[in-house]
């Protein structure tokens, strides 16, 4: 086994005609955290798909803790597991007997499963709640019994779509943590968000995807440094933004942009320069927002 | 946390099943309203055929021996028909992928739900008999014709829940199943199971007489209450076994197809 746990060469998938991914190369180093970014519809469920071995690909090399997600699928889903972006939960089940299901079905013993089942239910603040059906949780509860089901059992890759998309800050924080606890254990952890800060916070690499191929890869610091040394943010009266412009940082440039935006912004308008975000990036890779990076 | 992250061992084909077999007798216990109309509708229909029909389909009072074997039928007909339901709310919602993307044969899902299909019909099936001998059936069965009965009543039902399951498995949403398994419904009134072919319409004679639900209802009219079998049987079991492998192949043949498509 390479020391990549993720590793896609080439990848295209379309439906229809529609072409989702077109050519994605990959390499996620083993027992690193890695975020896969990109505006709605971009295709990160659907590369999740893929690697997890639900959706074949059209064409190209994907591998997954070292097997092949076309020719290995078995070995693949015995080194996987996942959260997708919609909840995988049984509605009629407690979260007990959810739990207790998929630790059975993960090669646990009744007893091992009791233990494990315990032990999640308490690190997802789900302990209280066990006995109620499903159907009667609230949606990030939902949430975070589909985030520990996919932790019943310990494998080597860890998939998460969007995993704190509705949960509560308390509850994202936890899983913050919950992550970087399995990252120092050696699992590999490879996860879509749309926020941005997760992404700046948890990830080791990041990558940008949009319009089928990847358009960005790097660190969080690596990223930020490719939109430009600093932001001029413009806000109106009523402290919404109005416009965003990179600048180097120096006079000569701030006062040149300045003098330029005197004629199309109004006077009243307030300055601040500020290191860019990961939302910056995010814009700049993905749409035509940031405007033309001077530097 | 104390597991280790080696690729684990799978769990054994005996725990998947007993997992899934487990988790569809749960479910089939807690939906009330199917559970409550599994057991009232034996009950309602014995009753409705024995006492409201009974009397103008046969004077002499011996009707219910003659309608037992198609109640049976009936209810375990509408029994399994909830496995399409079950089996196409499983597919569509996000569970199989959950599923899906563990080392597990994966259809061991539907094979529980027919497991469970099998129990909950063959208690429906005890039940019609147990109010059949309230109101007045007198079989003529030994132990031997009984187990005989028995042995067709599990062979039907296991057919028919295939055959739903397949259904389930291809249908786009639970109500559509719902849907489609209800015509299959219709079959055993087009059959001897409640007055003799004799008084229908020529056409309709010969697709009663030869439609599946027809030789099974007499094997077991015949084991039950002692009128002649013949070679009645041998179409029953083959009937059946022929529409089990069908609907097998089928449904694993929409499995595989559904678990590509995404
Ligand atoms: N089974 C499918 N059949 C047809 N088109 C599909 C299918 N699955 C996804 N698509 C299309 O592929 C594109 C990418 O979808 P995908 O769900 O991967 O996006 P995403 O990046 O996860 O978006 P989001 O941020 O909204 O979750 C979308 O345009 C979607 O309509
Ligand atoms: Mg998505």
């Amino acid at each position: 086994m390479s020391n990549f746990a993720i590793e896609v060469k080439g990848l295209r998938k379309s439906f229809g005609s529609q072409i989702v991914l077109d050519g994605i190369d990959l390499a996620v180093p083993a027992g690193t955290v890695f975020a896969l970014l990109g505006p709605n519809g971009a295709g990160k469920t659907t590369l999740i798909h893929i690697l997890s071995t639900l959706t074949a690909p059209d064409q190209g090399s994907v591998r997954v803790a070292g097997y092949d997600v076309v020719t290995e699928k078995n070995e693949v889903k015995r080194s996987i597991s996942l959260t997708g972006q919609f909840a995988a939960v049984d509605e009629m089940l407690t979260a007990e007997e959810n739990l207790r299901m998929i630790c059975r079905l993960s090669g646990l013993t009744s007893a091992e499963s009791g233990a494990r089942t315990a032990e999640l239910l308490k690190q997802f603040g789900l302990s209280s709640a066990m006995g109620k059906r499903v159907k009667t949780y609230s949606g990030g509860m939902r949430r975070r019994l589909d985030l520990a089901i996919s932790l019943a059992a310990s494998r080597p890759v860890l998939f998460l779509d969007e995993p704190t998309t509705g949960l509560d800050t308390i509850s994202r924080r936890s899983l913050w943590d919950i992550i970087l606890q399995l990252k120092e254990q050696g699992i590999t952890i490879f996860l879509t968000t749309q926020y941005l800060e997760e992404a700046d916070q948890l990830a080791d690499t990041i990558s940008v995807i949009a319009d089928g191929h990847v358009v960005a890869t790097g660190t969080a610091e690596e990223l930020k440094s490719r939109v430009g040394g600093e932001v001029i943010e413009l806000r109106n009266e009523k402290e919404e933004v109005i416009r965003m412009i990179s600048t180097n940082g120096s006079i000569h440039d701030v006062r040149q942009t300045l003098n330029e935006l005197a004629h199309t912004v109004p006077q009243e308008a307030r300055v601040s320069i500020r290191k860019p975000s990961m939302d910056d990036v995010f814009l700049a890779l993905t749409t035509k927002n940031l405007e033309g990076t001077r530097s | 946390m104390t597991t280790t992250h080696s690729m684990a061992k799978p769990a054994s084909f005996v725990v998947t099943n007993a997992v899934f077999i487990g988790r569809s007798i749960r479910l089939s216990l807690r939906n009330t309203e199917a559970l409550i109309m599994a057991i009232m509708l034996p009950i309602l229909l014995m009753l409705l055929f024995t006492y409201v029909f009974g009397g103008a389909l046969d004077p002499t009072g011996n009707y219910v021996d003659y309608v037992v074997p198609g109640i049976i039928l009936l209810c375990a007909g509408f029994g399994s028909s909830q496995t399409a339901v079950d089996v196409a709310q499983d597919m569509t919602s996000g569970i199989i992928d959950r599923f899906r993307t563990m080392p597990i044969r994966s259809l061991s899902v539907v094979t529980g739900h027919v497991v469970a299909s099998l129990v909950r019909n063959l208690i429906a099936t005890g039940v019609v008999i147990g109010v059949a001998l309230l109101v007045g059936f007198r079989p003529s069965a030994g132990v031997v014709e009984w187990l005989g009965a028995v042995g067709t009543i599990t062979l039907f039902i296991l057919t028919f829940t295939w055959l739903f399951a397949a259904i389930g498995l291809v249908a786009g949403s639970p109500s559509a199943a719902a849907g489609y398994g209800f015509v299959l419904l219709f079959l055993p009134y087009l059959s001897n199971a409640f007055v003799s072919t004799d008084t229908m319409p020529k056409w309709l004679q010969g697709v009663a007489n030869h439609q599946p639900i027809t030789p099974v209802i007499e094997t077991i009219r015949g084991l039950l209450t002692g009128t002649p079998v013949h070679d009645r049987a041998w179409w029953a079991i083959g009937w059946c076994l022929l529409i089990l492998l069908v609907s097998l192949v089928w449904s694993l043949w929409s499995f595989r197809r559904k678990a590509g498509r995404r």
